[in-house]
């Protein structure tokens, strides 16, 4: 198992992908804020962790389904920034062209099968991909990110039931941010752990620290390792925390300001800055090029996606079916 | 050109059930592409709900013959899933009616995909489901849901009548890079039908026109095909020449065909089993109204549905639901005479 905080180079990719994706969020919300952005998103600022270290564990061409809050899952999969900043600017050159936003973006290249405006709805789907790769005879693993909101849904069930039934290659990667858009995760699920209801679909369950890249990356390639080598599916829970609201109406009438910032003070990202500086791996000169690199990238994503055309309503109609 | 014989047949045909027809149909996609499975409830060692199915486990093998859990949500999804990624996967819902607790899977995740996500992926996936009244089966087993079908953009929607039609429009369906709801009908499942020998594929969006007539037009699909062309015997005894279309496809819908078949009589009746309200055929008479059909026509659209209930258990009751031989006869005598 790698030990990331040792290893320079991982180490330089998590921070990089943690920022971008932090960075990409903070850019978004700010378009929006000032009404240069349309239509709505769901941020996931102060889990980025998660998707950061699951996407360690997978190959270019292992598989993820993503959820509504899904730009963390895509950046960490490898999509590129300025495509899905013009997607979300509604422009011709965003991956959807302009026809999905930021619920719908998928990069079929880095095996994302795309982000999904349904709570629950790429458990299934993520399941059928890992069909699909044991039946093409591929070692295709696929990951179903999903919150624990989805745990409420009947297509979770589904899709778990069917994958256990056939041991697919998937790996269903809970990150419980504690709430279901209002209704705190706690409360909705008579359970401890998320994971206790693994053993009633018959595979293994791990709960672990969600802003801990070395725990997250630990029990997603113990899971990846065993759905490769045919041991079926395991679900993992990743505990961490939404820091914003659920989306923009979002009042947090439902929680502390005194939680959030207890939650705050537990950042994935100063908290693995810390760890590679105390083992020496990198310097706080590495750290401060690492945000100042991502910094000038986000803004050129941004400045080339808003000069970049705007979608156009031209071939909407011949482009609903594939030819 | 006869009865059960679409204009695409190949020259060899066989007797053959619709029902294996379909299995057929299967059999030939699978043995042609290694990429097509098939999953289902009860499609494996049982055959089938409706034995539609049979040995093809057997023939196939398990691993492209998918007994599934009692999960219709999740098999639709995996469907989409494995389509997404290089297979061509034929989902069997057991009774349409089930479809309703696979929906979002059909209407929200299928069918939007290839749109939503800017043309990047196909969903080239097939879910086969059968549909209509007159097993007894009452209300949560017996309905007629292609209009809810059509209404989504981004499905494509078959109804085929015939053996010959079941089995070349499977193929094409199958061969269809996107979702293809195929509604088959469970009445039909034993009727028999002159059946093209080998692969020939009826091509999704070309309506057929059953039988040629100069007094009036009946349009019908499904079940409602051969009930008409009962009728159009019947009629032709009393002196009324009826000419039978049938869409095949609702989406694509062959509209050309319909124009020009209307404007050739100048009447129409409409049949279709599901409920009448926003039925489809309320679809096609909006076409017609809209086109130039309408300075053609002798007398106001008529349609003949079902009734706008849930369809009920007595035999009696069920019958009278849905339209029957004998209200197409009356109905277009009505038509022809009153108008």
């Amino acid at each position: 198992m790698k030990q990331i905080a040792v290893d320079p180079e991982l180490s330089v990719s998590v921070l990089r992908t943690m920022w971008k994706i932090r960075r990409f969020e903070e850019a978004v919300e700010d378009l929006y804020g000032r009404g240069l952005m349309h239509g709505t998103m769901h941020l996931s600022i102060g889990q980025e962790a998660v998707p950061t270290a699951a996407c360690l564990a997978l190959n270019i061409d292992d598989y993820i389904t993503s959820t509504h809050r899904g730009h963390g899952h895509c950046i960490a999969k490898g999509a590129d920034m300025e495509r899905m900043m013009a997607e979300l600017l509604a422009k011709e050159t965003g991956y959807c062209r302009g026809r999905g936003g930021s619920m719908h973006i998928a990069d079929t290249a880095t095996g994302n099968l795309g982000a999904n405006g349904i709570v629950a709805g790429g458990i299934p789907i993520a399941a059928g991909a890992a069909l699909s790769a044991k039946m093409r005879g591929t070692k295709q693993v696929a990951v179903s990110f999903h919150g624990d909101g989805a745990m409420g849904e009947g297509a979770w069930h589904e899709g778990v039931v069917l994958a256990a039934m056939w041991q697919l290659p998937v790996v269903f990667l809970c990150e419980n941010n504690m709430y279901g858009m209002s209704m705190p995760a706690d409360k909705a699920f008579n359970l401890e752990k998320l994971s206790d209801r693994a053993k009633g679909y018959g595979i293994p369950g791990v709960t672990v620290d969600g802003n801990d890249i070395q725990a997250v990356y630990e029990a997603t390639q113990e899971a990846v390792d065993r759905a490769r080598a045919g041991g079926g599916p395991t679900f993992i829970e990743a505990k961490t925390y939404r820091w914003r609201g659920h989306s923009k109406s979002d009042k947090n009438l439902y929680r502390t300001r005194e939680e959030i910032e207890e939650w705050r003070l537990r950042d994935p990202i100063p908290k693995f800055e810390d760890v590679v500086l105390a083992a020496g791996t990198l310097t706080e000169d590495d750290l401060e090029a690492i945000r100042n690199n991502v910094r000038t990238e986000l803004r050129t994503a941004v400045q080339r996606a808003n000069a970049a055309p705007d979608a156009t309503a031209d071939d909407l109609l011949s482009a609903v079916y594939a030819r | 050109m006869t009865l059960t014989q679409s204009t695409f047949a190949a020259v060899e045909t066989t007797v053959m059930t619709y029902a294996e027809a379909i299995r057929e149909a299967l059999a030939l996609a699978m043995a042609a592409d290694p990429a097509v499975f098939l999953m289902g409830e009860d499609v494996g060692t049982y055959g089938g709900a409706f034995g539609v199915t049979g040995d093809l486990m057997h023939t196939v093998g398990t691993d492209r013959v998918r007994d599934t859990t009692i999960s219709e949500l999740g098999i639709v999804g995996l469907g989409v899933g494995a389509a997404m990624t290089g297979m061509r996967p034929i989902v069997e819902i057991q009774f349409s009616d089930f479809t309703a607790q696979a929906m979002d899977q059909i209407a929200n995740q299928a069918a939007k995909i290839h749109f939503m996500l800017g043309g990047a992926v196909n969903v080239p996936m097939v879910i086969r489901a059968p549909g209509g009244s007159g097993t007894g089966a009452a209300a949560q087993h017996s309905q007629s849901l292609e209009a809810w079908f059509v209404h989504v953009p981004g499905l494509k929607v078959v109804m085929p009548a015939t053996a010959d039609d079941a089995k070349g429009l499977l193929l094409a369906a199958i061969d269809d890079p996107n979702p293809v709801m195929f509604l088959e009908h469970k009445l039909l499942y034993k009727t028999t039908g002159n059946v093209s020998v080998g692969s020939a594929r009826i091509p999704l969006g070309v309506a057929a026109v059953r039988r040629e007539g100069t007094d009036l037009t009946i349009i019908a699909t499904g079940v409602e095909v051969s009930r008409s062309m009962e009728a159009a015997e019947e009629l032709a005894k009393i002196g009324i020449s009826a000419m039978v279309v049938d869409p095949r496809t609702l989406k694509p819908l062959d509209t050309d065909t319909i124009l020009r078949t209307v404007k050739a009589t100048g009447r129409v009746l409409l049949v279709q089993e599901a409920v009448r309200t926003l039925g489809f055929m309320s679809e096609i008479s909006a076409i017609i109204a809209e086109s130039d059909a309408f300075t053609h026509l002798r007398a106001p659209i008529k349609r003949l549905a079902g009734l706008d209930v849930p369809i009920p258990y007595a035999p009696k009751l069920e019958r009278a639901a849905v339209p029957q031989v004998e209200d197409i006869v009356r109905a277009a005598t009505d038509l022809v005479r009153e108008w």
